[in-house]
């Protein structure tokens, strides 16, 4: 602790480098802290709900549809409590950039598949009975301030209307909301009549995008999800039965292992600031030579040379890196409302921890080799300037 | 020398044995501070060999004042060094107060010189970030001593060298005779008995110089301090008991200057 003044002294000499230093390092941790709560988001387990939910697709491609006969089968699979299905309409609303999902479901049977979705009652019946009603998330009711009654149209990008209308209208009979805050994500979908979508399109009749299956025992879905894909093995129309966490991530996947691009990204920002500190504490040690060789001649032994360049070094990754973290969390909220709930990102435990082993790590990698120069340094010949 | 326990003797005033001869090793007298007994030098680059000291020998009685003189290059900073314990002769042995200095592992040397040398260089050295106080306090971080006592023995130091005003200056707010002030109570603030000054002088006007130059005498003849002096400046010279020349490794005494 005594020594803290002759590491203040160090850090103080060039008050302008040693801030430069702390704000790269301070930067270089929040971008680590955003980025891992983006990727631990994407990682993250599923909440408890749809533990018992399985999605069964086309093993070719997602956007391969399946027939509607295979409901009948999938339902009578030991095991298999309810079935529902989905479709991707992929309908858009004014502009591409108002880009939410809209999914064509048979009303009843995916209400009940997905409880989390709350609907009023009456807005549930009215939308049960009618053919060209819609509902949608309240967040994305409040996003395009929607009220019940208004008409939406989505003009579509793969099913034309038979009629050969430029768009589709829906009548938004119901808003509902999602039944944990943590849901959000799904307030921003829009659900319409399967039956109405069937009868509008021009192609595709009589197919369905996937099923959605609940099992009776979540602990045996990994046995159903097999007996489902083995009814249909070596059919026209093979399936692929996977939870419904497994078919989010497949989902993301189709943008990119997210995880890999984290870690790609991180990888490159850490080298640059190991480089940077690296140059910056050899620098400050060169220039402090004659500082050091007086510290030595006053009897401070070797190794306590050693170490307090190697706090020197610690004590900028360890400050900057904090801020960081810091920084991090307080904009991690912020990105949260920007991705509208998409993502629940926010700093956890595992961020913090692996934030501080690499704050560890390159302080280490860092401070060693200038702290070894500066142990090994003789007395004599750094006072004469040798 | 006696290993002085800074916590308890602070800066103590110690006047120097009442001897004006110099007792030798050889008039049977006590054992002289520093005996150096044919210590060479030599430095090997590449093929070059470059004999810096050649045999000197030489004994510091403890309370003597001595100024080390030579042109430039006769090895008078490689001899003071070795004194210091900062630097390990080629040859020869070297004891002071009958500790073996060339003996001494690099640890064990930094241990004796934070107990018992002071230094003053030409540059005066001090870390720039740090206030004249916390310059002064340097040494004392390798005692002890609590933050309040280090902060009082600091203080005592810088009193006695004139400069209790100027304890939260920076170096860079000092004249060049102040920083060297500065120097010298770091120097004495664990209480040494070896002073060592390699040109104290040689960067300062001359009644900065003779500012300091009195400082040293009164260190040698108010708190017995042993006083080794490196200088070109024959005046500087003046203020020592004894002069030495240098010249090319080997020593050559002079007529003393007794003051
Ligand atoms: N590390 C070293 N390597 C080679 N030569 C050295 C080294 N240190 C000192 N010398 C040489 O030793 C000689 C004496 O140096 P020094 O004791 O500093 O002289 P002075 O202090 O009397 O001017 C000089 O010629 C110097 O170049
Ligand atoms: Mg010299």
């Amino acid at each position: 602790m005594k020594y803290l003044p002759l590491l203040f002294a160090a850090l103080m000499r060039k008050k302008t480098r040693t801030l430069l230093t702390l704000l790269s390092v301070a930067a270089a941790f929040a971008l680590f802290g955003m980025l891992d709560a983006v990727r631990v988001a994407f990682n993250a387990p599923q909440s408890v709900i749809g533990i018992d939910r399985l999605i069964t697709s086309s093993r070719l491609s997602l956007i391969q549809p399946l027939p509607y006969a295979d409901l009948a089968r999938i339902q009578s699979t030991p095991g298999v409590k309810a079935v529902t299905y989905a479709s991707w309409f992929g309908g858009i609303y004014q502009d591409p950039k108002n880009f939410f999902p809209n999914f064509p479901v048979e009303p009843e049977s995916y209400l009940d598949m997905y409880p989390e979705l709350v609907l009023p009652q009456a807005q549930r019946q009215a939308f049960l009975k009618t053919r060209t009603g819609a509902i949608v998330g309240q967040g994305l009711a409040d996003l395009h301030g929607w009220k019940v009654g208004d008409k939406i149209p989505l003009r579509p990008t793969i099913y034309p209307h038979r009629d050969g209308g430029e768009v589709w209208t829906f009548d938004l009979v119901g808003i509902f909301k999602a039944a944990q805050p943590e849901l959000r994500a799904s307030e921003k979908q829009l659900l319409f009549h399967h039956t109405a979508f069937d009868e509008g399109r021009e192609i595709g009749q009589g197919t369905v995008g996937w099923y959605i299956v609940r099992v009776e025992d979540a602990s045996q879905a990994d046995r159903i999800a097999q007996a489902i894909d083995r009814q249909f093995a070596n059919s026209a129309f093979e399936t692929r039965t996977q939870s419904e966490r497994e078919f989010q991530l497949s989902f993301a996947k189709q943008i990119g292992d997210i995880g890999l691009i984290v870690t790609a990204i991180m990888a490159a920002v850490f080298f640059t600031l190991v480089l940077l500190t690296g140059n910056t504490m050899a620098q400050s040690i060169r220039e402090r030579i004659p500082e050091l060789a007086v510290l030595k001649t006053l009897g401070f032994t070797n190794r306590a040379v050693l170490l307090l360049v190697m706090a020197e070094a610690l004590v900028l990754l360890l400050l900057g890196g904090l801020i960081g973290l810091m920084l991090a969390t307080l904009a991690l909220p912020i990105i949260g409302e920007a991705s509208s709930g998409q993502l629940d990102v926010a700093m956890r435990p595992e961020s913090w921890l692996l934030g501080l082993g690499l704050m560890l790590g390159i302080g280490i990698l860092v401070g060693l080799p200038p702290a070894l120069k500066a142990m090994r340094l003789g007395i004599v010949d750094a006072l004469a300037g040798r | 020398m006696r290993r002085r326990d800074a916590e308890q003797t602070g800066l103590n005033r110690r006047p120097k044995p009442m001897s004006d001869t110099i007792p030798s090793a050889q008039s049977g007298g006590p054992e002289p501070l520093v005996v150096i007994r044919a210590v060479s030098k030599v430095y090997e680059r590449g093929r070059q060999r470059i004999e810096v000291l050649h045999h000197v020998d030489l004994d510091i009685p403890e309370g003597d004042f001595l100024a080390l003189m030579g042109p430039s290059g006769s090895g008078k900073s490689t001899l003071l060094n070795m004194i210091a314990g900062l630097d390990l002769p080629t040859e020869g042995s070297l004891s002071v107060a009958g500790h073996r200095i060339d003996r001494m592992s690099s640890t064990e040397l930094a241990r004796w010189r934070a107990a018992n040398v002071g230094f003053v260089f030409q540059f005066y050295n001090l870390l720039p970030a740090l206030s004249a106080q916390k310059n002064v306090e340097l040494p004392l971080l390798l005692t002890r001593l609590s933050a309040a006592r280090r902060r009082r023995n600091a203080a005592i130091a810088l009193d006695l060298v004139g400069l209790a005003d100027r304890a939260s200056h920076k170096p860079n707010e000092l004249s060049g005779g102040q920083q060297q002030r500065v120097a010298i109570a770091r120097a004495i603030v664990s209480d040494p008995t070896l002073l060592v000054c390699d040109e104290p002088t040689g960067d300062l006007d001359r009644h900065s110089a003779e500012e300091v130059l009195t400082l040293l005498q009164r260190l040698n003849r108010e708190y017995g301090k042993t006083m080794i002096m490196v200088t070109h400046d024959p005046k500087a010279a003046e203020f020592a008991q004894r002069v030495l020349h240098l010249d090319k490794g080997v020593l050559v005494e002079q007529a003393g200057t007794s003051v």
